[in-house]
């Protein structure tokens, strides 16, 4: 059974069509990277998929279970975690706190009113975990203001990955990033643990081709292509939306 | 100003047993050996004004959700205390009880449909809601109408009566530290977190998989049920209630007593309630126009000190340390 599936969704604003007939499916362990130029729509259907913006038509099933019309709350706690294309965590409270919550969200109870939050040893861990995995051990501490743009990107993956989902979206994960920043994001990426299904949405083609077992080309809303990257980068109608030789040479 | 205030206050500071001990033998040696009954009777008030402005903190400065009804539950217990002991002539004890019941099922029903907004369609939906339950108790004569009602016979409490000034203080400081300590601990859950996350980006929290409506509308029955607490000791306090405890202007005296002392913080609004209350005292007795010296006062505070009293208070702290 496939992890996520997408099937003949649709999404119009007005007469914008910025979704249309998109059929998606990822395998568990899947690595699936959508690309397409600006204004394709691959935004619309992160939102989509995340539970942000409802579909016209058409159904989302995650792990076999339809979630066309649930409530993004309900989507996370059936294992789904996504980052946003602009940081949007909590500004105001501490790195720790920040990916403390995620990891709150699927293995706390939020509903216990008595317990001391901090005093909790399993989401202690898991948040532990997750800021050493993105390397943010010393910055813990830290109020997520004061973190420059490229460690907030950081905060994000950590915030996402301490609910330990079965599939996690990045939107533009290493958007401003610098290039030294970009390629250890790479590396945390490719070291993710297999049981996690990704959809990535990328731009930087050098991050696209070191990560993705698929990948899909969304154009004006629709799929224009998808499939392994060396077939995807040999699509000529691919090639003809990136005006070529970019995206091959990237993919050897 | 330092960004990180808002998480300490959010996360509570490092309990020290011994400081609030110590503040609250204080609170107990001062009044009992020096205090006569005006001034007993002041620091009742201010106590139960306190428990009020802290249970508006916790939808305030906790959640980010401005109630402009906060009246109604204050109102709600403190109504239901005097209604049922004198109607029913059934002990105050147990009325103050129902009181406070009344207020928290109050605040379920109305919290339900509040939750649903936040901003300002919150702060109105909460004006409107009040002011329906004040216009009814204005109109109703059953329940004394716009005279109010009283003639509520005060309990018995061990070898005294709540009748007795010293009696009723210590009464309620006893309520207050329940209260003060029962909401501290529920700030520093994880129910507690979950609300400060909603309020710094609910859109995120429902990514990350909050139920951020049924926090929200659990976080409105709290904080009702402590507005009940409070309604319901002025209740006992004063043997008598009116539907001015109902109105808007007392919603937002509460709001000024939350913005004054500082917002997020519990113990803000409880010294903001304390400082509001000896203004209105003392300032008014030389003045009538107390309200314009308490208008400017917090003009200077939302200008200048956007933490409150103790806000200000902390930050002495901190940088001395």
């Amino acid at each position: 059974m496939s992890l996520l599936r997408v099937e003949n969704l649709n999404k119009a604003y007005g007469s914008l069509v910025v979704t249309k007939d998109v059929n998606l499916e990822i395998a568990p362990g899947e690595r699936h990277v959508i690309i397409g130029p600006n204004g394709a729509g691959k935004t619309s259907l992160i939102h989509q998929i995340g539970g942000q913006t409802r579909p016209d038509a058409g159904r989302i099933l995650i792990d076999g279970v339809e979630v066309t019309r649930l409530d993004p709350e309900r989507r996370a706690q059936a294992g789904l975690a996504r980052t946003f294309q602009k940081n949007t965590l909590f500004q105001r409270l501490s790195v720790f706190e920040n990916v403390r919550l995620g990891a709150q969200a699927r293995f706390g109870s939020t509903f216990n009113l008595t317990t001391p939050a901090r005093a909790l040893p399993h989401i202690n861990e898991r948040t532990q975990a997750a800021l050493t995995r993105m390397g943010l051990e010393k910055l813990a501490a830290e109020t997520l203001a004061n973190l420059s743009y490229g460690d907030q990107r950081q905060v994000e993956v950590a915030a996402a990955l301490a609910g330990d989902p079965k599939l996690l979206l990045l939107d533009e994960p290493t958007s401003g990033l610098s290039p030294a920043e970009t390629r250890a994001m790479i590396e945390v990426i490719k070291g993710l643990p297999r049981r996690m299904g990704l959809l990535v949405i990328e731009h930087d083609m050098e991050v696209v081709f070191s990560i993705a077992d698929r990948i899909t080309v969304l154009y004006y809303g629709a799929v224009l292509a998808s499939g392994p990257p060396a077939e995807v980068a040999a699509n000529a109608r691919v090639r003809e939306v990136y005006l070529g030789a970019g995206l091959a040479d990237a993919a050897h | 100003m330092n960004p990180r205030v808002f998480e300490m206050r959010a996360a509570g500071r490092p309990d020290d047993p011994a400081k609030w001990l110590a503040a609250l033998a204080l609170a107990i040696v001062v009044p009992v050996f020096f205090a006569g009954s005006y001034a007993l009777g002041l620091m009742t008030e201010t106590l139960i004004f306190a428990i009020a402005a802290m249970s508006l903190d916790l939808l305030m400065g906790y959640g980010g959700l401005v109630s402009f009804g906060h009246a109604a539950f204050f109102g709600l217990g403190a109504y239901g205390t005097v209604l049922i002991a004198v109607k029913l002539g059934i002990s105050a004890w147990i009325s103050a009880l129902c009181g406070v019941g009344i207020a928290t099922l109050g605040a379920a029903a109305i919290g339900y449909f509040c939750v649903r907004m936040t901003g300002v369609a919150f702060l109105m939906l909460t004006l409107a809601f009040a002011q329906l339950i004040f216009s009814g108790a204005v109109k109703w004569r059953a329940i004394g109408g716009s005279d109010g009602i009283g003639g509520l016979v005060k309990p018995a409490l061990f070898n005294s009566s709540l009748a007795d000034p010293l009696a009723m203080y210590l009464f309620t400081l006893s309520v207050f530290a329940l209260a003060l300590f029962a909401m501290r601990r529920l700030v520093e859950s994880q129910f507690g977190h979950a609300l400060v996350g909603m309020r710094e980006n609910e859109t995120r929290m429902r990514a990350m998989g909050f139920a951020t409506r049924r926090v929200r509308w659990l976080a409105f029955i709290l904080a009702g049920f402590f507005a009940g607490i409070a309604g319901a000791l002025y209740a006992l306090y004063n043997g008598f209630i009116s539907p001015d405890a109902l109105s808007w202007g007392m919603s937002g005296m509460l709001l000024l007593m939350v913005v004054l002392g500082g917002a997020g913080s519990l113990v803000g609004p409880a010294i903001g309630a304390g400082v509001f209350l000896l203004m209105k005292h003392f300032v008014s007795s030389h003045t009538q126009h107390w309200l314009l010296v308490v208008g400017i006062i917090f003009v200077g505070c939302v200008m200048f000190f956007r933490q409150g009293v103790w806000g200000m208070l902390a930050r002495r702290g901190g940088s001395a340390t």
